[in-house]
């Protein structure tokens, strides 16, 4: 794909069209409007030229040429409006069932990994064909995940997950770049992904040295931190049952309803008293310093399977890729 | 209007810009209360701030409210009013043309200044001596300690104190520039300078001091009274 | 009153005193605009200097000029020496100071001591940033992004963010100046409706200036506190939030965006009747239309954030303010152009540049449509299509601006005239300097080039070569004007009090004019822009 002077990005994502299909109309219409503007004025100006002799005609202006020029142009940019939103809000909101990848950045690379526990650093494989969502945080400053290929690009900010997602649709190797200025190395921190067709990314999957599924992880960490004692899977703890939380809304003692999301549960691990739940005490101690962004994604990996296994067993959340 | 213009040339007081009084004294009235919009829009970006974090650290936001001085809060604000009512007392004097009651009161105001910054610096003191500077020597444990029932995160607080500080630091700021304007003033009061045909300064310095009295007003509240029933 | 031959000896502001005391102590608007075109044109070849050293970079894919660091901090340099130390003051501070007093009838500013406190002020700041320049500059981005300007950057961030605060306050004092100058001090008969143009777009600059730049001023200083003191208003470790900085940086920043282009559409809706020897089409609706964009600049900041991590409605709230925001800026173009309708059009110098300005703003305006569309916004923000656009508009809309107005006012401003050739010559090197370095960052952009790149993939070799090749030409077409402008303030022709046969006050006194402007301050019974009552300037002798 490194050809040497290319002129158009290579589409390979499912969002890719509709962004190059909005960006195309914009070029004709942009294009278009120059042409007429510049020819306006070259016409005006050869036309119109100084001649001796020859006086220019006073015109006061036309209140019906003013309204015209005001309201064309407003009815055709509500419309880019529309449709550019249109784009957006599909790139905003990633489908319920896509793959998690949790991303965290720092200067200067970005640290991948999968839920089945694969880690890549600056490299993501991804399977063609698939949704996946990323879910990103950074550990210093501000950075921002951008994979021209698939027109999407996010802000990864600190103390925060902010997510974005794609579906890739043509095996390849494409660039990823930080595209927030983070620093010395900001040109440095780029990466690339690599979208294998499925088998491909089966045997990789099946290949790479594996340190157990994330949620895995996350499970054992959750029994070494002694969270079951009173998170227990039955309605006697002291704190709220985790199990089928994730992605519903939850009521806190303040009368607040809240989203159970990655960044609920993030600032419920690190900040406990921030957002109590109703019906519980706030008595939990923070994990600000105990555990590391690595492990908050473990534990949000684990805390994720427990809504998707009706036992809230432990495991990984899918039994195999390809579900 | 040439000639209107050149009638009155050499008026006591008058610039050259300017055609006449009137003008120039409406242009420097304007010139005040449009820079105190800029003043407005400047406090205002930390005001914006203070709202969203209230609104997200309420309680830590009420703990720390509570840890400041109360009576030392209460009686500033007192005389800050007081000082706001010489000041207003002054520019009427002034109007008059009563040089001793505008020079008494111009040093009464310069005295309430003053005291203001004064007990300012003893908060500030009691709060060096707590801890309750934000840095690597900020320490929450009191605060914790003695509002049990709030259950703050010790990382917020230090937000509540960087604002405490940060607005009451530039209002004291704006306090110590009103004290070197009516030092002015009060210089000038002294050499005789305003005469009722002309005080415009009395004038624009007093609507500076009664701005940053305003400020503290706002200050007051926010800052002290979060949540003081205990 | 007006335009017969001036004897030779008559005195003016410029030989009425002589001696470097009499410059840096004057509180004449006339000489307070100099020494704003003296210390600007330093920033501007310092700004320009960087800037020919980040083209050089990116000849190569390799970082092989300079190193990463000092990549960063030049491109941060050439952002806040160019935005806050030439773009900001340019317009403002010298074509606005010397003309705002002539053009509404009066003898000065309504506060002359702060104005030349504002240049002191400038000056003050200038220095401070020369100073964090020499001794290791600055590499936070021009943005000061936290955290990484408050806890990550190890370079002068307190520095440059105190002369950014000063400089905010001279440009406020300026404006306060001009809002006052224009409310009470028009000379009799002038009223709002027969304002020329160019002072409706200093009013609108100047409240921006005075309601925007204190929220930047308040926001560098917290960031200075957080850097000196351990404030933690934006430190996310203590819960603070790094959005609440780039709301609180944007919600100036992008108003400034119109500090700086709308004086210079100012300039082009006098240049253009001129020229074309013609009133202006819609003279409300432009005039208006200043105000307007004044008004809903103040509405769209956040469109600088659709990725930063806003909410999803949020960024559509901010994107359809900012289609709103375009609609005066169209209508602007529109007037312009219909002026040119049925006139008898002259093609000296500021006239090329008030075409090309009308050519590159509307590009620029255009591309900014694309950005404020959602969809397209992801894709492309942070990218060089970003830096083409704002480049279209900041240089190719204020900078083409401002050169035009000073090649309509030199004659004024010094009495003489430029040579008319090198003038149109370099009008033509700007132009297409201009388009051959910026256009090729378009498509640089789309393919997805990151901004603020020290290295870049080899596959975006060629647009980067064309784009350092046209830097080059463009560096050409700035030094030229320079040169010659100094060279006619010697040997340039005299010129009469009006050589361009322009409408306003400033034509209707002696070129330069005296300290007080106006022998007797004129009373004014005719409309902005009456040219079928000024003779055709082809009758007026103009050097050439």
């Amino acid at each position: 794909m490194f050809d040497n002077f290319p002129l158009w990005p290579v589409p390979a994502s499912s969002g890719a069209g509709n962004v190059d299909a909005l960006f195309i109309f914009l070029v004709l219409l942009a294009g278009f409007m120059c042409l007429a503007i510049f020819t306006l004025i070259v016409v005006f100006a050869v036309k119109f030229r100084y001649r001796r002799g020859h006086r220019a005609e006073q015109i006061e202006g036309s209140v019906p040429l003013e309204v015209t020029w005001s309201a064309v142009p407003l009815a055709i940019f509500m419309v880019i409006f529309v449709w550019g939103a249109v784009i957006f809000f599909r790139e905003r909101t990633p489908p319920r069932e896509a793959d998690a990848v949790y991303v965290v950045a720092k200067q200067w690379m970005w640290k991948l990994e999968h839920e089945q526990g694969q880690k890549e650093i600056n490299e993501l494989r991804v399977p063609v064909g698939r949704d996946i969502k990323l879910i990103m945080t950074s550990q210093d400053v501000i950075h921002s995940f951008y994979v021209p290929a698939f027109r999407i690009k996010q802000d990864v900010l600190p103390g925060r997950y902010t997510t974005a997602w794609f579906h890739a649709t043509r095996p390849g190797v494409y660039h990823l770049f930080c595209a927030e200025y983070c620093g010395t190395e900001h040109s440095g921190m780029i990466g690339q992904v690599v979208v294998l067709e499925p088998a491909q990314y089966e045997a990789w999957l099946a290949g790479g040295s594996t340190f157990g599924s994330l949620a895995a992880n996350g499970e054992s960490l959750f029994r070494q931190l002694g969270c079951p004692t009173c998170h227990r899977s039955d309605i006697q703890g002291r704190g709220p049952n985790l199990v089928g939380i994730f992605g519903k809304p939850v009521q806190l003692e303040d009368g607040r309803t809240v989203m159970a999301d990655e960044n609920y549960i993030r600032e419920s691990i690190l900040s406990p008293n921030a957002k109590i739940v109703s019906g519980f005490k706030p008595i939990m101690p923070t994990f600000q310093g105990l555990v590391d962004e690595d492990q908050v994604t473990a534990l949000i990996a684990y805390i994720k399977s427990l809504s998707r296994s009706p036992e809230g067993a432990a495991g990984p959340a899918k039994p195999a890729p390809g579900t | 209007m040439a000639d209107s213009s050149l009638a009155v040339e050499h008026q006591e007081g008058l610039d050259h810009q300017f055609v006449d009084r009137e003008q120039q004294r409406n242009a420097a009235s304007l010139g005040m209360w449009v820079f105190l919009g800029t003043e407005v829009m400047f406090f205002g970006g930390m005001f914006c701030a203070y709202l969203i974090y209230r609104y997200w650290y309420y309680n830590e936001f009420a703990a720390g409210s509570r840890s400041l001085d109360i009576v030392l809060g209460t009686t500033n604000t007192a005389v800050l009013i007081c000082s706001s009512l010489t000041v207003a007392l002054g520019v009427r004097a002034a109007q008059m043309g009563k040089r001793r009651l505008l020079l008494l009161l111009l040093l009464a105001t310069l005295v309430f200044g003053l005291g203001f910054l004064v007990i300012k610096g003893v908060e500030w003191h009691d709060k060096y001596v707590e801890h309750h500077i934000p840095g690597p020597s900020f320490n929450a444990e009191e605060l914790i300690r003695k509002n049990p029932e709030l259950h703050i995160d010790p990382a917020p607080t230090q937000i509540y104190f960087s604002l405490y500080f940060a607005m009451t630091g530039l209002h004291a700021l704006h306090m110590v520039v009103g004290v070197g304007i009516f030092c002015f003033l009060t210089y000038y009061a002294w050499k005789g300078r305003y005469t009722p045909e002309y005080h415009t300064p009395v004038e624009i310095g007093g609507l500076y001091w009664h701005f940053v009295d305003i400020i503290w007003i706002y200050l007051f509240p926010l800052l002290y009274l979060i949540d003081r029933k205990r | 009153m007006a335009s017969t031959a001036i004897p030779v000896e008559r005195e003016h502001y410029l030989n009425t005193d002589y001696g470097i005391r009499s410059w840096l102590f004057t509180t004449d608007h006339k000489r307070i605009a100099l020494l704003y075109l003296v210390t600007i044109t330093v920033f501007f070849f310092i700004g320009g200097f960087f800037a020919l050293l980040i083209r050089l970079e990116l000849l190569t894919p390799a970082g092989d000029l300079v190193l990463a660091d000092t990549y960063n901090k030049l491109f941060t340099m050439h952002g806040q020496v160019m935005i806050f130390f030439f773009l900001i003051p340019s317009i403002p501070a010298v074509l606005g100071n010397f003309l705002v007093p002539m053009m509404v009838g009066a003898k000065d500013l309504a506060f002359p001591r702060i104005n030349l406190l504002s240049w002191y002020l400038l000056v003050a700041a200038g220095i401070v940033m020369l100073h964090t320049i020499i001794t290791g500059g600055v590499d936070s981005g021009w943005t000061f992004y936290t955290p990484f300007s408050t806890a990550f950057s190890n370079t002068k961030v307190i520095e440059a963010g105190l002369a950014i605060f000063i400089a905010g306050f001279s440009s406020i004092l300026t404006g306060l100046n001009f809002v006052v100058t224009i409310h009470r001090m028009r000379a009799p008969g002038l009223t709002w409706s027969r304002l020329p143009l160019f002072i409706w777009a200093h009013y609108a600059t100047s409240i921006i200036q005075l309601l925007g730049t204190p929220v930047l001023a308040i926001t560098l200083l917290l960031v200075v506190f957080e850097r000196a003191f351990h404030l933690g208003i934006f430190d996310p470790t203590r819960g603070g939030d790094p959005l609440l900085f780039q709301h609180l940086f944007w919600f100036y920043s992008h108003p400034a965006v119109y500090i700086m282009i709308l004086p210079a559409m100012g300039v082009v809706a006098e240049i253009i009747p001129c020229f074309s020897r013609k009133r202006i089409f819609g003279y409300s609706a432009v005039a208006m239309s200043s105000i307007a964009i004044a008004v809903f600049g103040f509405l769209v900041w956040a469109h600088h954030m659709f990725v930063a991590g806003i909410s999803l409605y949020s960024a559509m709230i901010f994107s359809i303010l900012s289609y709103l925001v375009a609609v005066p800026s169209a209508i602007k173009v529109f007037n312009w152009t219909a002026t040119m309708y049925k006139g008898s059009i002259h093609f000296d110098t500021p006239m090329l540049y008030a075409m090309g300005f009308i050519g590159l703003f509307t590009m620029g305006g255009l591309t900014g449509l694309f950005l404020a569309a959602l969809g397209i916004d992801v894709h492309v923000t942070d990218t060089y299509f970003v830096i083409a656009h704002f480049h279209y508009i900041m240089v190719g809309g204020a900078v083409m601006g401002y050169l035009g107005g000073l090649h309509f006012w030199w004659p004024k401003i010094s009495g003489r005239l430029y040579p008319e050739w090198l003038g149109k010559f370099a009008a033509l090197t700007v132009f297409l300097g201009f388009n051959l370095t910026f256009f090729p960052q378009f498509i640089l952009g789309y393919l997805g080039m990151p901004r603020r790149y020290w290295e870049y993939p080899p596959e975006f070799q060629v647009l980067n070569v064309l784009s350092t090749a046209g830097s080059t030409i463009l560096a050409v077409g700035y030094v030229l004007p320079m040169i010659y402008f100094l060279w006619s303030m010697r040997y340039g022709k005299i010129a009469d009090a009006n050589p361009w046969g322009a409408a306003g006050l400033e034509w209707k006194t002696a070129s330069p004019p005296p300290t007080d402007n106006f022998r007797e301050i004129p009373e004014v019974s005719w409309e902005a822009y009456n040219y079928d009552e000024i003779p055709a300037p082809a009758e007026v002798p103009v050097g050439r």
